[in-house]
């Protein structure tokens, strides 16, 4: 399967097979008009397995969203057809506004002006919890 | 500007020197009661709490200063609709501290962040509850003489109890600590508390559901009530309610010294049998934390005596 080169913009690549369909929700991608390409279950020397996303346009992405879903992702910033610069992300020690707290009894239910806020609490079981009532986020 | 919300935002130094300062108190309670003469605390409370407002309150009057009070939320600005970040910013314009109760879990991190003033976490739901550790802390200290090397029994509902995993996690942080978690095994410890604090600091411990058993290696022994709401049956609760009833023939197989430690309200989870045992230290479990929220009003204030 072929998808087209982008000229400027972002590739998200080496993304853990299966984990590219909750970034690009994530990350809004779906409310987007620009053309975003996802790629599941793409063949890799590496992975086995990966997922690939595409966005064919300059928009600011938030890092810290792939960091969380994926801290193994590569960033790749395409400017006039050619690779600008790769980044690997690592996982973010603030998560603000990506995830929302599922404890029922957390102030951020009763307080929705509050930001939701997440702290990296576990690198290695790369765990996040809520910065208000401590609970764990689903991943 | 300090807040305290979790116990573990104390260093165990800060924990050390707040105990010295309760002792002193304790000692000599003339030459604090006018370090606060002047300065005014808030007491919020959005849900009822007798011991605890109470203890504050006090401990605020000892020191020589004023309080300024709201005891029920229902009838305060939440009510109107106020969220706790405005009501915290306006409160730290009339007080020079404040201690908060919320029954949502994270509320008083909320009013930390927007009180000009510092906040006192004096519950949040069942998220932490940290004078009240701090009340357990100088607690065991006085009854043993320090924390290393005590094997601490943590008794009932272990799985609800927030007073239960704040100790746990204060007390993981002293030399050669050794818990024995008694509980039904509906009620025990969850496991993220084993994993973060007990396993990742190699803490040894042993799960048993049978008081009896634990009973003689125990230096500390904190009862908690087991509610009857926590059960899913009543056949249950009505089968496990009578194991974690402290007796004082269950007391025939403990330590002469051990300490008997107890957040309390009790309903009946200890005999009042009981209490005129010297290993009895709940009521003064209950004394020691006014003397601690005295030490912690005077930190926070910046105050010495």
């Amino acid at each position: 399967m072929n998808v087209d080169s982008i000229m400027n913009g972002i590739v998200i690549d080496h993304i853990a097979a299966g984990c590219g369909m909750k970034l690009y929700m994530l990350l809004g991608l779906d409310s987007l008009d620009v053309s975003v390409a996802l790629m599941r279950n793409v063949t890799s020397r590496k992975m086995g397995k990966k997922d690939i996303i595409k966005i064919d346009a300059d928009i600011p992405v938030n890092f810290d969203v792939i960091g969380y879903v994926d801290p193994g992702a590569t960033v790749n910033i395409i400017k006039n057809g050619e690779l600008s610069e790769k980044l690997t992300i690592g996982m973010p020690e603030r998560l603000t506004n990506v995830i929302k707290c599922k404890n029922p009894r957390c102030i951020t239910t009763t307080e929705q002006e509050l930001d939701q806020v997440f702290r990296l609490s576990d690198r290695e079981r790369q765990e996040y919890r809520c910065i208000y009532c401590d609970t764990k986020a689903a991943k | 500007m300090r807040s305290v919300i979790d116990i573990l935002d104390l260093s165990t130094d800060e924990i050390g020197g707040l105990i010295a300062v309760a002792e002193d108190i304790i000692a000599d309670p003339a030459k604090y009661e006018n370090l606060c003469r002047g300065k005014k605390l808030a007491t919020l409370f959005f849900e009822p709490s007798t011991r605890t407002r109470m203890s504050f309150e006090a401990a605020m009057y000892e020191l020589g200063g004023h309080v300024i009070s709201m005891t029920d939320g229902a009838s305060s600005s939440a009510s109107k609709g106020e969220s706790v970040s405005d009501t915290a910013k306006i409160v730290s314009f009339y007080a020079d501290i404040i201690a908060m109760r919320h029954p949502k879990e994270g509320a008083a991190l909320v009013a930390a962040k927007s009180a000009s003033v510092p906040v006192v976490n004096a519950g949040d739901g069942g998220h932490c509850h940290p004078t009240q550790t701090l009340a357990d802390l100088l607690t065991i200290h006085r009854e043993k003489g320090g924390f290393s090397g005590l094997t601490v029994g943590l008794c009932g509902d272990l799985k609800f109890g927030r007073t239960v995993h704040s100790l746990v996690g204060a007390l993981s942080r002293y030399e050669d600590i050794k818990f024995v978690l008694i509980s039904p095994d509906e009620l025990r410890l969850p496991d993220y508390v084993k994993d973060d604090v007990l396993d990742r600091k190699s803490i040894p411990y042993k799960e048993t559901s049978s008081l009896d058993d634990a009973m003689g290696e125990l230096d500390v022994l904190y009862m908690t009530r087991v509610q009857r709401e926590r059960f899913f049956n009543e056949e249950d609760y009505l089968r496990l309610k009578d194991s974690y009833i402290l007796t004082p023939e269950k007391l025939r197989g403990a330590k002469s010294d051990m300490a008997i430690l107890h957040p309390l309200p009790r309903v009946n989870e200890i005999s009042v049998a009981v209490d005129d045992d010297p290993r009895a230290c709940y009521f003064r479990q209950a004394a020691n934390g006014k003397y601690m929220r005295m030490a912690l009003i005077m930190m926070l204030l910046g105050l010495h005596a």
